[in-house]
């Protein structure tokens, strides 16, 4: 299958020291299924390292995937350092063990949406589909 | 939609985003990509391009990462391609190659960046060539390439850079006679990785007895060296010999015919895009599509192809003498 043109590229991105890369991985796996690139830098990231990696690889999307409870604080890290760099326009989402209490600071601080555990791939695929800026 | 004189200016600058998303743009649209490329001008410097490649699993990343740590360390400013292969149903991709890049991250004089393969088959995309020149503009000294795993027909890489590092393991055994195939020939350094592990030593002998029947085939002896990527174990060595590959092409003109050949192919491979093209919007414009017209009475696929395209000519000749 050719598929020369273009094609959404979305960083899945494992914040902090949190080990459950389950998630995660289900999630790259149904991106790359509905025709999406994604990269996928492992365990165990830095905020720093995750804006470095997304803004070298010309992501539209970064996908953060957390279960330990650190949310909090590594996902509004994250959009600071995006505001550092001037790349807003990327598309952060953000999953994982996350309490409901905690969804409204974490869109307010800039993350569109929240997927918590028992959500279908597909929801996530159309968001995406859906909300990533055209190029 | 990005402005392409404010791409290009901050491009110049060195704005590291810049990059990336001139990457994306060429890599996404040769057209646009085109347009970028007469706004860049003649790139600045003049990168020496080495390709990694070998089994899939064989270390290529861990020790891509390494060589880039060993060439920053003496003041060199590195880019690294990492290509992996797109999934044949959906297009999509998981490209994973920078799990093992971490001790690059933070580094300024680095630039890491995954492609996907896009369908094509050999090892690289069909957008390699052209983000292997954008990085030229990018004020690099070295860019490696790392391919997809290769099985032994994935010998594209050959093409793409100036110097071939085939990663084997110890053990492959039988693998080692089937890489013959292909893989054997473009190797200008070869690398043993994983020789902490059993039988280093033996599929180093293997490949030396290997690399010695086609003797006479190469001026240049082909090095083969043990390392160990997850501990740098053989890196200077391999600097070293990617160092002396470098001093010999240069020096016997080989580097100048490998980039010419490079260039050519392409040309070649763009030609053929655009007559393709321009074929099948011709062929489909025709009354009765071409490929469904029983007028041909052929059913032997080589010769509806020539009378296809030798209608195809005629007209296109008869069209541009109207025009004139
Ligand atoms: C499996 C599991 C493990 C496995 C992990 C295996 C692995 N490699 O992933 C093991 C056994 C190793 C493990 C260990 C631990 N675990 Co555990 N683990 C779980 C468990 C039972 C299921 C997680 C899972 O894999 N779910 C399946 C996947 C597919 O679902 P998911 O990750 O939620 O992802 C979905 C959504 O959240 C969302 N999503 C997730 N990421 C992303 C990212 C993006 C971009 C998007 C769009 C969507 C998205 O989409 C997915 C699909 O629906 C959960 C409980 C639970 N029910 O969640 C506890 C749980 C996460 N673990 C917990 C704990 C405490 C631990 C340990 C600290 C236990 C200990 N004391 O040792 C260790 C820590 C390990 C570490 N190094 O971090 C706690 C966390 C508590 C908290 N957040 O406050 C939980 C919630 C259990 C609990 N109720 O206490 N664990
Ligand atoms: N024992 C050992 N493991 C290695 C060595 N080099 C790489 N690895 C491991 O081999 C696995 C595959 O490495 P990777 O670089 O991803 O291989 P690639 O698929 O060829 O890019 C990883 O788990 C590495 O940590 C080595 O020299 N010795
Ligand atoms: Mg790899």
């Amino acid at each position: 299958m050719m598929t020369e043109g273009m094609q959404i590229r979305v960083l899945v991105a494992k914040p902090g020291l949190d080990g459950h890369d389950r998630g995660a991985k289900v999630i790259a796996r149904a991106l790359r299924d509905a025709g999406m690139e994604v990269i996928y830098t492992g365990l165990r990231q830095t905020p720093e390292q995750i804006v470095e990696a997304a803004l070298q690889e010309d992501v539209d999307v970064i996908g953060l995937s957390c279960l330990s409870g650190a949310h909090n604080h590594l996902f509004a890290q994250v959009i600071e350092l995006l505001k550092k760099h001037h790349a807003e326009d990327i598309l952060v989402v953000g999953g994982g063990v996350i309490p409901e209490e905690d969804i409204p600071l974490l869109k307010a601080q800039g993350v569109k949406e929240i997927f918590t555990p028992g959500t279908g791939t597909l929801a996530v695929v159309e968001y995406i589909k859906k909300h990533a800026l055209p190029r | 939609m990005l402005c392409l004189d404010n791409l290009r200016e901050r491009f110049l600058q060195g704005n590291m985003r810049a990059l990336a998303q001139s990457i994306s743009l060429v890599e996404d649209n040769p057209e646009l990509g085109a347009k970028l490329f007469s706004l860049l001008g003649q790139p600045q410097g003049n990168p020496r391009i080495i390709g990694v490649t070998g089994p899939p699993g064989a270390g290529k990343s861990t020790l891509t990462a390494k060589l880039a740590l060993a060439l920053l360390a003496r003041g060199e400013r590195v880019a690294l391609l990492l290509i992996d292969p797109s999934s044949p149903f959906s297009g999509g991709a998981i490209l994973g190659d920078r799990i093992r890049m971490h001790e690059l991250s933070g580094l300024s004089d680095v630039y890491i960046r995954s492609l996907s393969t896009r369908g094509s088959l050999g090892g690289l995309s069909a957008a390699t060539a052209r983000v292997l020149r954008l990085l030229q503009h990018g004020n690099f000294s070295t860019i490696i390439l790392e391919t997809v795993g290769t099985g032994q027909a994935e010998t594209d890489v050959v093409m793409a850079v100036d110097a071939v590092v085939v990663v084997a393991v110890p053990g492959l055994g039988d693998d080692i006679q089937a890489m013959k195939a292909g893989i054997m020939e473009i190797a200008d350094v070869f690398v043993v990785n994983k020789a902490d592990r059993d039988g280093a030593d033996r599929t180093k002998l293997q490949i030396e007895a290997m690399l010695g029947m086609q003797e006479g085939r190469r001026v240049h002896p082909i090095q083969v060296l043990p390392t160990i990527a997850t501990t740098g174990y053989g890196v200077a060595e391999l600097t070293q010999a990617l160092d002396d590959h470098f001093a010999y092409v240069e020096q016997s003109g080989e580097l100048a015919r490998r980039r010419e050949k490079r260039w050519h192919k392409e040309f070649s491979a763009y030609v053929a895009n655009i007559l393709l093209g321009d074929f099948f919007s011709w062929a489909n414009r025709q009354d009765i599509g071409i490929m469904a017209n029983a007028e041909w009475g052929e059913i032997e696929v080589y010769g509806l192809a020539k009378k296809a395209t030798a209608q195809y000519f005629t007209e296109r000749m008869k069209r541009h003498v109207e025009e004139d």
